[in-house]
């Protein structure tokens, strides 16, 4: 049985780079940046979430089985909201929309 | 070309005195605390047993009240009730875990050649939740019942309905989580527990169903329970995100609602296809033509049922472009059961074919099942939907479907897997019969619906115009005639447990790990894991050049 | 038969060996968590469809929460996080029990912490000001209908993170319970493992809560509510 076992400094390091980025989302919410809030704030929301997922729950020195499970449950995921929007964003067209830049930002509701 | 590694000893000591899993201990406790995954599966069915039938009583009431234009039996808010609690009990608490809960639990272990489940405790605590949410579930039944309908729309289900909408919602959502607990169960046991020797590509088809089953119980199951958990805090709070007096939107809740419910009829029908390819194989004397395209259909299935939710809501007022999409995919997600029915009848071509009563159960399944099928076509048809939706076609369509694909496969399962389980052989000239009055109640009950259907008979009302009643009444007689057709096998198999002659091994002949071993079974199953060397379905090729 | 091998404590008997066990245990709470993730995840499709539909409405609401607390509350669950992690890492190098249980039980105490602030401070805060769906909704600035359909959302969902925590505090308990009874050691300490798995997992959740109920309003002037 060989279970990888992460040194306490990794863990210490991504502690740390978690809480820098916990306070970089907080203050950029103080930043006006037009559209650009949103896809900061989901950007570092999603680099936390890898920091945690690979090194916290440590899928990085995990089976590829593991990593394909979790694929899944956000491939689904990912389902249900573009399918589910597909109807909620589209009911007011009359015609396909004109470009994917519209569909795209109508999505955050910026469009 | 080697053989499994014999298991069993040759010519056991009297049956009275062997040890196996129906007798190793005694009493109630013996089966209320036991992980064994065999006893588990007889407590699921003799629950889904009852729920059936309590079901089909609500049916029955139905079908007697519908013989007369104008109603025959009860009051328009009774008859919402009794088309509401019919669906809720039959869907929830007997399709679903009917073959996944009963010869799934049974077989599974057996299959891949291992002791029990991965988590045993599991296995029970997922009964014992079953238990409280069939519990929840009558209770309802008793205190009023609910006349929303099985599909739980709001806002009538949130805010005008006054009926035991709250009792029931628990007892579907804590449902949920039994269903969810088994399919976790099997996906890790396939994963981690098949024996030395087993790869994925040499064990029984019913195993790939069972896997692509499970991925769409753990998957789809959560969506609903949040979406009916989200209902529940709306009729309490009496505010909630399904209410349009802030903004809510109640087709959000539709969609929501089918992104599982839609999967949910895979999970219904795709163990059903598992047990086909079992019993085909037997009774046919031959291997699965093209075992590939089967498994591979089966993951297919499961997948792309995730993609089509829409075709149940083309009417709503969902986006037309949305409608264009699902339409489409619902058109894919047909091809890949046309596939496993095509490969059925190639096995069957040519095959050594004998008609016990497993095989009229497969033989009626692969009639009855392609006609559901090609009549889901019609519905996933923008156009033709427009018509169709909200009649009797669509009940029609899904009764071909789960009734005669779905419980025939049970059934058929049931028979053929009863000398294992029991250690004792059912009659089969009274099984046949008994298939034989099922199919007949059945096409009477339901062919003229899919008339009704299209002459524009709504469904869900108490009431229909005159020149409907011929058909209404022939569905009736049929349903009558169903009804004694699925009470016979209850007292014959009742009756073979006391008084069947006992089956030995492997009284169909048939290939597959479970017929390895003693019937009933030692609660080990195997005293030692086997080795496999051989694909599955290893029959004697009968061949295309007969010797 | 074979000759029985000698299994260490916590082996169940219907797997072949301790590998196997811990591998099926791992890949079994790890599909839980896939149930979870559709769990949750149902409510943030919905949420992702009103906020599309009714974005000023959202950041409106959003405004009224107090992001410094719900800032600060985000870090004291990383650190639950890293305490957890801290205690796995502790069995795995064979330190002794008090050791782990020590880690065991700042993990609760930073879990019970965050329950603490939220209960405490915001949701009472929000009771005063009559920010309650259903309960004494008294809203009556702008957007005044769809801010109740946001507060439902803040509510709904946080208060689901909280039932998971609440939940994942009572398994800490009984895997404190544990580690004073000895059971966890080199060789064995697979519960802690999963049990960490879900405790992450519920921080994660709250990762993407943070951002999506807090910080919408565009707070362009420090000193916001």
């Amino acid at each position: 049985m060989s279970e990888h076992i992460v040194p306490v400094r990794i863990y210490v390091a991504v502690f740390l780079g978690l809480i820098v980025l916990t306070a970089l989302t907080t203050g950029v919410a103080f930043i006006d940046l037009g559209a650009m809030n949103t896809v900061v704030a989901l950007a570092i929301a999603v680099t936390k979430m890898f920091l945690v997922i690979l090194f916290f729950m440590h899928v990085k020195y995990s089976p590829g089985l593991t990593r394909l499970v979790i694929l899944a449950g956000f491939f689904w995921l990912a389902i249900l909201v573009a399918l589910t929007l597909s109807d909620e964003l589209t009911r007011n067209w009359i015609a396909p929309p004109a470009s994917w830049s519209v569909l795209l930002l109508s999505v955050w509701g910026l469009g | 070309m080697s053989t499994t590694v014999q298991t069993i000893h040759d010519e056991a000591p009297a049956e009275a005195s062997r040890v196996h899993y129906l007798n190793a201990s005694y009493g109630v406790k013996s089966w209320l605390l036991t992980t064994d995954h065999k006893r588990i599966a007889l407590l699921y069915l003799v629950s889904i047993t009852l729920m059936f039938f309590v079901g089909g009583a609500f049916a029955v009431l139905m079908r007697l009240h519908l013989v007369e234009p104008q109603g025959a039996l009860v009051e328009p808010d009774t008859y919402n009730k009794l088309f509401t609690l019919h669906g809720i009990l039959m869907i929830f608490f007997f399709l679903i875990p009917s073959i996944p809960a009963t010869l799934g639990n049974f077989l599974v272990p057996m299959m891949v050649g291992a002791r029990d489940l991965a988590f045993p405790k599991l296995n029970l605590l997922s009964w014992y939740v079953y238990m409280v949410g069939a519990i929840l579930a009558l209770y309802s039944t008793v205190a009023g019942g609910v006349d929303t309908g099985w599909t739980f729309y709001p806002p009538y289900s949130s805010t005008y309905s006054h009926t035991q909408v709250l009792p029931v919602a628990v007892g579907v959502f804590v449902m949920g989580f039994s269903s969810i607990l088994t399919g976790l169960n099997f996906v890790v046991t396939i994963h981690k527990m098949r024996a030395p020797g087993l790869t994925w590509f040499r064990f029984p088809l019913f195993l790939w169903a069972i896997y692509a089953t499970s991925i769409i119980m753990i998957l789809g199951t959560p969506v609903v329970a949040i979406t009916i958990f989200l209902l529940g805090l709306e009729r309490i709070l009496h505010v909630g995100i399904f209410d349009p007096t802030i903004g809510g939107d109640p087709v959000l809740f539709q969609h929501m609602f089918w992104f599982y419910s839609h999967p949910a009829v895979y999970i219904m029908v795709l163990p059903g296809m598992g047990v086909m390819s079992e019993l085909i194989t037997c009774f046919s004397r031959k291997r699965i033509f093209g075992y590939g395209f089967v498994a591979f259909s089966s993951m297919a299935i499961a997948v792309i049922s995730f993609l089509v939710w829409g075709h149940h809501m083309f009417v709503t007022g969902q986006s037309i472009y949305a409608g264009l999409i699902f339409s489409v995919l619902s058109f894919l997600v047909a091809i890949p059961s046309a596939i496993k029915v095509f490969n059925w009848m190639a096995t069957i071509y040519k095959g050594s074919i004998s008609y016990q009563a497993p095989m009229l159960y497969a033989l009626g399944f692969i009639g009855l099942f392609t006609m559901g099928g090609l009549t889901g076509l019609f519905l996933a048809s923008l156009a033709t939907d427009v018509h169709l939706n909200g009649t009797y076609f669509i009940v029609a369509h899904f009764h071909y479907i789960m009734v005669g694909g779905t419980v025939m496969a049970y059934l058929g399962g049931i028979h053929f897997w009863w000398p294992k389980i029991t250690g004792r052989m059912y009659p089969d000239g009274w099984a046949r019969f008994a298939a034989l009055v099922i199919f007949v109640g059945f096409n009477l009950t339901f062919f003229p619906q899919f008339m009704l259907g299209y002459l524009g008979m709504p469904r869900r009302y108490a009431v229909y115009p005159a020149e409907f009643q011929v058909l209404n009444v022939m569905s009736s007689a049929g349903a009558s005639i169903l009804g004694v057709g699925y009470l016979i096998p209850l007292i014959y198999l009742a009756w073979s447990m006391r008084y069947g002659p006992p089956a030995g091994p492997n009284p169909w002949r048939a290939k597959g790990l479970e017929w390895e071993t003693p019937s009933p079974p030692p609660t080990e199953n195997f005293e030692e894991i086997p080795v496999v060397t051989t694909d599955a379905y290893d029959y004697a090729n009968v061949g295309v050049t007969r010797g | 038969m074979a000759a029985h091998p000698v299994h260490p404590p916590g082996f169940a008997h219907q797997f072949e060996d301790m590998e196997q066990q811990r591998e099926a245990g791992s890949l079994g709470m790890w599909v839980f968590l896939v149930t979870e993730i559709m769990f949750f995840g149902g409510m943030f499709a919905s949420y992702t469809v009103y906020r599309a539909l009714h974005l000023p409405a959202f950041e409106t609401g959003s405004r009224l929460l107090n992001v410094r607390l719900g800032a600060l509350n985000t870090a004291v669950l990383i650190a639950s996080s890293l305490t957890m992690a801290l205690a796995i890492h502790a069995a795995q190098v064979g330190k002794r029990k008090s050791t782990i249980i020590f880690y065991l039980l700042l993990t609760m105490l930073l879990g019970a912490t965050f329950l603490g602030v939220k209960f405490t401070f915001e949701w009472h805060q929000d009771w005063m000001e009559g920010l309650i769906p259903g309960l004494n909704w008294a809203y009556s600035g702008p957007y005044a209908l769809q801010v109740q359909m946001f507060f439902c959302f803040y509510f709904f969902m946080t208060g689901l993170h909280a039932l998971h925590m609440v939940v994942g505090i009572g398994i800490l308990t009984v895997l404190v319970v544990m580690s004073a009874r000895g059971r966890f050691n080199d060789q064995y300490y697979a519960p802690l493992e999963i049990t960490g798995l879900y405790w992450h997992f519920v921080d994660i959740v709250w990762i993407y809560l943070f951002p999506l109920l807090y910080l919408i309003g565009g707070r362009y002037a420090l000193g916001g509510h």
